[in-house]
Formats: structure tokens, C-alpha cells, sequence
């Protein structure tokens, strides 16, 4: 098996402007370092022989957990409005968007 | 367009489903509503709320994918990562690499088969609305966001690219809606949004080329814009191929008003969704007897609804170009019951079935929930004489304002007694007495002036004469 590619600090950069967090040069240091730790020690699960295991979905051994399709009280709109920072004709008044939806 | 031109088209449509709550908690599933106050900490995306999948969406899910022939198998959800905000938590729960529905189809009318590749679950999005000039998300000053909608549940059709004409496109998202009917799972309206199409286009030069680089084309409102969006998609790529230029891999917005396709983005900056299982949900797993109920529950699909309305035409001597349009409209406006229970009454299923889809159809939602009885009665009336085909059509606009009634008791509340044998006789004489030309002529074997005739008997009678009765009475005079 080929090793890895090792995770670059472009590909942290990346990620992080995927994510909308704004990294200094040091922590984008720090962060590659400690993910591709994080990343290594994943890569020890290629070792080992995994032919017939099946991929685990969940941490728990459940499936089909499911409510009954009845409605539930919904919160106060004039308390959900209140917690936003701008508000205009009972919607919630977002900056500019740049783009359609995806 | 050359003619060697082909397209390649494949829809993804997204259907609401008819549920009472949203996907993942309790609040209302409603269109129209205020703004947000169908919304809770979940759909709110507040932290330390949980999704609870809601069983109802499932089993709608499932019998699209049973009436769409499809695999129904163990299925997990995703969280599909995007920064907008119709989506307060900055993902969408949604299937990814293992989706409940797989590899169905869906046959046209015509018996042409569209392949299916999937039709997954997912929850949609908020409803935004750009405040500004232009209306429109360009120019915009700023959006306003209403959450009503956020995590109300769809199921996302995929079909093969095997459409090959923007006729095939419109009638497979026709179709599509009559079965997402006919099924429950939606009320399939296109003009709320519960229906929504997105189509991806190609053109190669001939049929034996691969599949050429697609555009996907989005804001398709009507089954009309999804045509009129692929004729033009079609004839952009086509005219830049032959200018020696190429397609670039699109997605693009159709704009109604300017008759055109314009670009959104293109492939380099297609978003990173980086997909990974949704932790706070575990995998679905249908077993083979959940799957068995949920199809024991489907009702009967739009394609043998068209049979079972052709079986009794053909019992008839067969059925005209214009009787199958009408079988068509009956069914995808549900309204077929009421041309069996007609025919099964005795009413003859030409009759039953041109008004079902000439009159009752014009007001469908009223129709559907008509008294059969009572329509089955005025048709009955209508057959007999004893109504001419325009009373028929009066009284049975007051048994749809009203939901049913006695059509006898209408009639005669209209003042629609049958006309008497002697005075329709007179009319029919004053008639013929006023057009000697046109009489001799008629005389002379030019049928066509039978209509003529009668048309000048029902103005005079103010349409209380019955059509049949005139014809005859024309033919005695002829002798």
C-alpha cells in the first residue's frame, strides 16, 4: 500500500476557507501539524485487514429510529425574531448574498 | 437547427411531500403560512437540537420509489456543507452515496422508458426573498429569510440522461407529477414550488457521439419554461459548437421573461460540499415486509388509470385522437372515477367521459370531491333526452359550486322542462322555412349543414332543445 499523501498547509488553508475561519500564518502552522497527526494515526486503520468488515454508519448498533408525523407546538415568532440582529416584515434581514443558491 | 443535431436531456426533480410536520421535528408542514412561525430550534438550526426522522416522510418516500420500480435498500443521511442562508445551521441533511430509491423507471404514455437512478431523501431549504430594484438576487441590497420551509421534507428524482427531445422532458415531469399524485406523496403543484425541476442539457452531433459537456438549467416554473428552457439551452450549445467555440460546463438560470439561459457558475467554482454522514441520525434500513405494506397502500398508478378508462372506450368500437387527449386530462387531474362510476351506471362512456374532461375538468378541485351520485344522475338525464347537452353543462356547474345535489330538481329550478316533440318540430320548420338555401343543399346530401341547422334551433330555443332530437327531426324532413 502506498503511503498517504502528507497533508499540506495549502490543503489546511483550504479547508479553513471552506469553513470561514480566518487562520494566521502560526496557526496555520500549528494546525497542520496537529491534523496531520490527527490523520496519521487515522491512516493505522489502513494496516490492518478489513475485507469482509462492513463500513460502520454509526456509533450505535441502531436503525429505523423514527417519531410519528405529529405536530409539535413551534416557538414564538416575536421571541425567534428578537434573537436576530436585523429584522424586516417578520423575516430575518441578512447581508447582501453574492450568488444564487446552491 | 441541423438536423443531425441530437439533445441529451436528463430532470432532477424535487417534490414536497405531503406530510403534517416537517423532516426532522414536529413543526407544521404548510405552504402560505406567515413568515417563521412554522419554526422551532431545530429547523432553526439552534445548538443542541436533535433531528428525529419523521416516519411518514419515509413511507412517502418509499412508495415513490414503488411506483417508480425502484430498489428500495438501507439508506444513511449526509450533511451537505454550504454557507447561504435558506439553511440557518449551514448544512442540509440530505442522501448521498446511499440513497433509499435506486435504478427504477418511468414509462411515457407513448411507452417511451425514462431510467430512474435514484430518488433520495431530504429536507429543504428557508425561502429567501432580495430586497432592492431589481427583485433579483443581483443588485440586491440586502435578503430577507423565512424559515417556514426550512426542513420540510422532498425526495429529489434523478433520472438518466435519456430524454432526447424537449417533448419527451415535458411529458416525463407530466407524468412524474400525475404518479407523485396518484401516489400521495405530493400534490405535485409546480406554480407553490412542491414541484420543482432542474434539467441538464447536452448536444451531440450524432446519436452514435458520446454525451457532449452539459449545462443544468435551473428556475423552471412551468412545464412550458422547462420546454421553452431546452429548445434554447440546445440551440446556445449548438450555435457556439458550430462557430468552432466550446461548452463550458454550466449551471444556468432560465429567465422567463427574457426567453433565455444565462450563467450562473461555472465547474471551477462548483462548491466543495464536503459530505460526511450526519452522526446525530442512524441508517434506515427497510426490511422486506415494511416495503410490502407501504405498496399494499398505492393507490392506482396514472398509466393503468388510462387503461382502465380506454378498456371501457374500446368496449364503445374504440377510441378518437381527441378521446385519448381527453382519457389523458381525466387522469392527470384525478377525475377518472367519475367517468367509471358513470359508465358503470349505464351511462355511455363516450358521454361520461367528454364531460368529466370538457366540463367537470374546468373546475378539478371541486370535481374531485363532487357527489359521484349526483353527477352520475345528470349524466344519466343528459343520456336519456331528457337534458340537451347545454342544460347538462349548466346544472352541473351549480353541482360543482355545491358539491352534489339533485340534478332533476335543479333543472327544473332553471326552467329546463324537455321541449315538447310539437314545438321542437315547429322551430325545426321555421328554420328550414328561413334558409331554403341552405335547406337544398342539405337535401342534396351536404351534411355539414346539419350543424347549421341545429345551431339555428338552439339559439332560438335558447339551448333547450336536445341536439339528438333536432338531428333526428332534420332527417325525418329530409325524408
Amino acid at each position: 500500500m502506498t503511503e498517504p499523501a502528507r497533508l499540506t498547509r495549502e490543503d489546511v488553508a483550504h479547508v479553513a476557507a471552506l469553513a470561514r475561519l480566518h487562520l494566521s500564518d502560526e496557526e496555520l502552522d500549528l494546525y497542520t501539524g496537529q491534523l496531520a497527526q490527527v490523520l496519521d494515526h487515522a491512516a493505522d486503520v489502513a494496516s490492518l485487514d478489513l475485507a469482509g468488515v462492513v463500513p460502520t454508519a454509526h456509533a450505535m448498533a441502531v436503525t429505523n429510529v423514527m417519531r410519528l408525523d405529529e405536530p409539535r407546538p413551534c416557538l414564538d415568532r416575536d421571541e425567534v425574531l428578537g434573537q436576530a440582529p436585523s429584522v424586516e416584515d417578520h423575516r430575518f434581514r441578512v447581508p447582501r448574498i453574492l450568488g444564487e443558491a446552491p | 437547427m441541423t438536423t443531425e443535431w441530437q439533445m441529451v436531456i436528463g430532470l432532477e426533480v424535487h417534490c414536497e411531500l405531503k406530510t403534517a410536520t416537517k423532516l426532522f421535528c414536529g413543526c407544521p408542514n404548510v405552504f402560505g403560512d406567515e413568515p417563521n412561525t412554522n419554526v422551532c430550534p431545530n429547523c432553526l438550526g439552534l445548538p443542541g437540537s436533535l433531528p428525529v426522522l419523521n416516519q411518514q416522510a419515509v413511507e412517502l418516500a418509499m412508495a415513490i420509489g414503488t411506483a417508480l420500480h425502484c430498489e428500495i435498500r438501507p439508506s444513511t443521511f449526509h450533511r451537505k456543507n454550504y454557507f447561504y442562508p435558506d439553511q440557518a445551521k449551514d448544512y442540509q441533511i440530505s442522501q448521498y452515496d446511499e440513497p433509499i430509491n435506486v435504478n427504477g423507471h418511468l414509462d411515457l404514455p407513448d411507452g417511451f422508458r425514462v431510467g430512474i437512478e435514484r430518488a433520495h431523501m431530504e429536507e429543504d431549504t428557508g425561502k429567501t426573498s432580495h430586497a432592492g430594484a431589481s427583485g433579483r438576487i443581483h443588485g440586491a441590497d440586502y435578503s430577507l429569510v423565512d424559515y417556514n420551509r426550512s426542513g420540510v421534507p422532498l425526495v429529489e428524482i434523478v433520472s438518466d440522461p435519456d430524454m432526447r427531445t424537449a417533448d419527451q422532458a415535458r411529458a416525463y415531469v407530466t407524468e412524474l407529477r400525475a404518479i407523485l399524485v396518484a401516489s400521495g406523496a405530493s400534490d405535485g403543484k409546480m406554480e407553490e414550488g412542491s414541484m420543482r425541476v432542474d434539467a441538464n442539457v447536452s448536444v451531440r452531433r450524432t446519436v452514435d457521439d458520446p454525451f457532449g459537456t452539459r449545462c443544468e438549467i435551473k428556475n423552471l416554473n412551468s412545464v412550458r419554461s422547462l420546454g421553452r428552457a431546452i429548445e434554447y439551452e440546445a440551440g446556445r450549445q449548438i450555435a457556439l459548437i458550430e462557430s468552432g467555440e466550446r461548452v463550458i460546463q454550466q449551471t444556468r438560470h432560465w429567465d422567463e421573461g427574457a426567453g433565455r439561459t444565462e450563467a450562473l457558475r461555472s465547474k471551477e467554482d462548483a462548491y466543495d460540499y464536503r459530505y460526511f454522514l450526519e452522526p446525530d441520525l442512524v441508517p434506515l434500513v427497510p426490511d422486506a415486509e415494511w416495503i410490502r405494506a407501504v405498496g399494499d397502500t398505492l393507490g392506482m398508478m396514472p398509466a393503468a388509470r388510462r387503461s382502465r378508462l380506454a378498456a371501457l372506450l374500446d368496449d364503445a368500437g374504440g377510441m378518437t385522437d381527441a378521446q385519448r387527449d381527453q382519457v389523458t386530462t381525466v387522469v392527470d387531474l384525478g377525475l377518472d372515477d367519475l367517468v367509471v362510476v358513470a359508465v358503470a351506471a349505464g351511462v355511455g362512456s363516450g358521454l361520461a367521459l367528454a364531460r368529466t374532461a370538457n366540463e367537470a375538468a374546468t373546475d378539478a378541485d371541486a370535481a374531485r370531491v363532487l357527489d359521484p351520485k349526483s353527477y352520475v344522475e345528470l349524466l344519466t338525464l343528459e343520456a336519456q333526452g331528457s337534458l340537451s347537452a347545454t342544460q347538462a353543462k349548466s346544472v352541473l356547474a351549480d353541482l360543482l359550486a355545491a358539491g352534489g345535489g339533485d340534478p332533476a330538481a335543479i333543472a327544473r329550478d332553471k326552467g329546463f322542462e324537455a321541449m315538447s316533440e310539437d314545438s321542437l318540430a315547429d322551430t325545426v320548420a321555421q328554420a328550414v322555412a328561413d334558409n331554403p338555401d341552405e335547406w337544398s343543399r342539405f337535401c342534396e346530401g351536404d351534411d355539414k349543414l346539419a350543424g347549421f341547422f341545429t345551431g339555428l334551433v338552439m339559439k332560438a330555443t335558447k339551448g333547450q332543445a336536445n341536439g339528438k332530437a333536432v338531428a333526428a327531426e332534420l332527417r325525418r324532413l329530409r325524408g
